[in-house]
């Protein structure tokens, strides 16, 4: 049992894809699909340097959220959909390999091509230098049924990840 | 918005649901996903309500909306991942919502492949990397292991070009009773350099013309090694690189010359060094004037293959040249293809390659003309005696040849569906010129097992 209610553990566990949304430096969201990871305390995603302007909207602003909503993303047994919302931090300190000794396995859970990827490294050099989003959630909106015209329940986590 | 409408027509076949989001009053993002359906004659979306008063998306505030879609791949991944993302404010209209986009960011893998998305980035990628090092006081760039780097920015693979003229020539000169095969490896290690000092030489001029730069679809076999473009190496270190290998091409063609023939020897070498160097370098930049090809032909064929063959023998002889035309043909027609996919950043940079140049049917009909010809070549110089008849066992290779021209007809355009019919190109060219080594090989054997072989083995 983690610091998320199980029925939204079980989404980040299972998903596939989901959609982080930024502040940009104008105080506007921006949302980016993304593999969310999950190890019962905080939420990971990685960003390539090739798309890090997300990295730099979190360094100005650490505030952030993640949907879990594509039916076709996640294998429940009864869809739900979630929404986290929570303090982000950036862990670029190593790009080149900080992500494979925190997330990887993790990543390859998820996605087992990974590994034939990461070993075609050579032709994709800057794809695999890193930067670690790292969410600790502060609040969690939960839709049974994944039916957002009802009201969500919501979970206040406030201190269950420090 | 450009394209609005055409994107806007698309969102209800390629997506099951869209995601709003907002910033909620403590300034923290928020998302909720909801229904929709499109109106793209009126450019707008409508979105079903979102009941609940802390995620009720926001009135008259921008709000992103997004589209997302992958397809689950079990036990490997996903696919068929694209997005729309929409930006834009909501406003109330029969209890629904309506968005009007003001911005849209989209990505269909589909449509553009993952690699040129990513080339596409490569600039953001320089700009965080930078920022980063200036924080940590140190210099933060991409790195590889000395292998896997020294393989990239030399193209090492490509070597197998090199190789099928030397083996070529030495093989003439085998069947004319020369065969030293320490020199034979020492001409192969100099023309190996030459052919490295040529890749690293490519990668400096076209970073310094921004060729490479203009280039968002390269491929294994096109648009140069980008170790620079990258940052995985400077400028000064590929220069160094280029400089060491045409030092050790230069010193070893010096002592041939001096061992086995110094004039001639120092001219094919200063040939084939001219066309490496001057091949993209100013002032001549032979490949931006459409003249890469032709260089190439001769000099990895006639001039490497002669090379080879004097310094075995120690004297001109018209069969190296002939046996290295076929070769020659093949390996222009190598870059030809691989020029293909780099039209559009070629003709930004005003390298002027026959593609650039050419209509896609003028461009197909020159290959397989050209093909025809070095086929030709083989056949005609077999069955005439020129070179010897079981050289005519390169026919082989001729299958080859047909998934590189179904590639240009096909995917002419899309240049990583013409990738893999591009390695065909290469395998054409190696196969050949083995097979045409072999068919040396056979002669020489029989001439050495028969005091007078039979036509079809001289």
């Amino acid at each position: 049992m983690g610091v998320l209610p199980e029925p939204i553990e079980e989404l980040l566990n299972t998903a596939l894809v989901g959609e982080l949304t930024v502040v940009d430096e104008r105080g506007r969201p921006v949302t980016h699909p993304l593999i969310p990871l999950y190890d019962g305390e905080r939420i990971y995603l990685t960003s390539s340097v090739l798309f890090s302007r997300k990295l730099e909207h979190i360094k100005a602003n650490p505030k952030v959220s993640l949907a879990i909503s594509d039916p076709n993303a996640v294998s429940v047994e009864r869809f739900r959909r979630a929404t986290i919302q929570g303090d982000a931090i950036v862990d670029d300190s190593d790009l080149h390999s900080g992500w494979e000794r925190r997330v990887l396995p993790l990543w390859r859970v998820k996605e087992p091509a990974i590994d034939f990827f990461l070993g075609k490294r050579v032709a994709l050099p800057l794809f695999f230098e890193r930067g670690i989003i790292e969410i600790r959630p502060r609040r969690a909106f939960l839709w049974e049924d994944g039916r957002t015209d009802a009201p969500p329940q919501i979970f206040e986590l406030e201190g269950a990840a420090r | 918005m450009s394209g609005s409408t055409e994107l806007l027509e698309s969102l209800e076949g390629n997506y099951t649901h869209a995601v709003i989001a907002f910033i909620d009053e403590e300034g923290y993002p928020l998302s909720v996903a909801t229904g929709f359906s499109a109106a793209p004659q009126r450019g707008v979306v409508i979105l079903d309500a979102v009941a609940g008063d802390q995620v009720r998306p926001p009135e008259g505030h921008e709000v992103n909306v997004v589209f997302s879609h992958i397809r689950p791949q079990p036990g490997i991944g996903y696919d068929e991942r694209r997005y729309v993302s929409l930006w834009g404010r909501l406003h109330r209209t029969n209890g629904q919502l309506e968005l009007v986009p003001e911005r849209v960011q989209h990505w269909d893998e589909q449509e553009m492949s993952f690699f040129e998305f990513s080339e596409r980035g490569v600039p953001q990628a320089h700009r965080y990397m930078d920022r980063l090092s200036e924080e940590a006081g140190r210099i933060i760039k991409p790195r590889l292991p000395a292998g896997w780097l020294f393989l990239r920015a030399t193209r090492l693979p490509f070597l197998s070009a090199t190789f099928v003229p030397v083996a070529l020539g030495t093989a003439v000169a085998a069947l004319q009773g020369e065969w030293h095969w320490w020199l034979a490896l020492i001409t192969l290690v100099a023309a190996a350099s030459v052919h490295l000092g040529l890749n690293v030489a490519n990668d400096v001029f076209d970073t310094t013309s921004g060729a490479d730069a203009a280039n968002l679809t390269p491929t294994q076999f096109s648009g140069g090694s980008r170790v620079i473009l990258y940052g995985l190496l400077s400028l000064r270190q590929m220069v160094l690189m280029m400089i060491g290998f045409y030092a050790v091409a230069v010193g070893i063609g010096l002592y041939l010359a001096a061992a086995r023939g110094f004039w001639p020897l120092f001219w094919i070498g200063a040939a084939g060094v001219f066309i490496s160097v001057f091949y993209t370098a100013p002032p001549f930049r032979l490949v931006h004037q459409g003249l890469g090809e032709i260089c190439v032909l001769l000099g990895v064929g006639p001039i490497m293959t002669m090379g080879a063959f004097y310094v075995q023998a120690q004297r001109w002889w018209w069969e190296a040249i002939y046996a290295s035309l076929p070769v020659g043909i093949l390996i222009a027609l190598v870059l030809y293809v691989n020029e293909v996919p780099d039209r559009p950043g070629d003709a930004k940079a005003g390298k002027r390659t026959l593609p650039v140049r050419w209509t896609k049917e003028t461009v197909i009909f020159v290959y397989t003309l050209a093909v025809g010809v070095g086929f030709a070549l083989i056949l005609g110089g077999a069955i005439a005696g020129v070179i010897p008849r079981p050289t005519a066992i390169a026919l082989a290779a001729i299958p080859l040849a047909i998934p590189v021209y179904s590639g240009l007809l096909d995917f002419y355009e899309s240049p990583y569906e013409l990738m893999p019919r591009m390695g065909k190109g290469v395998q054409l060219h190696l196969a050949t010129g083995l097979l045409l080594v072999l068919g040396y090989v056979i002669a020489i054997v029989a001439s050495h097992l028969m005091s007078s072989p039979p036509l079809f083995l001289r």
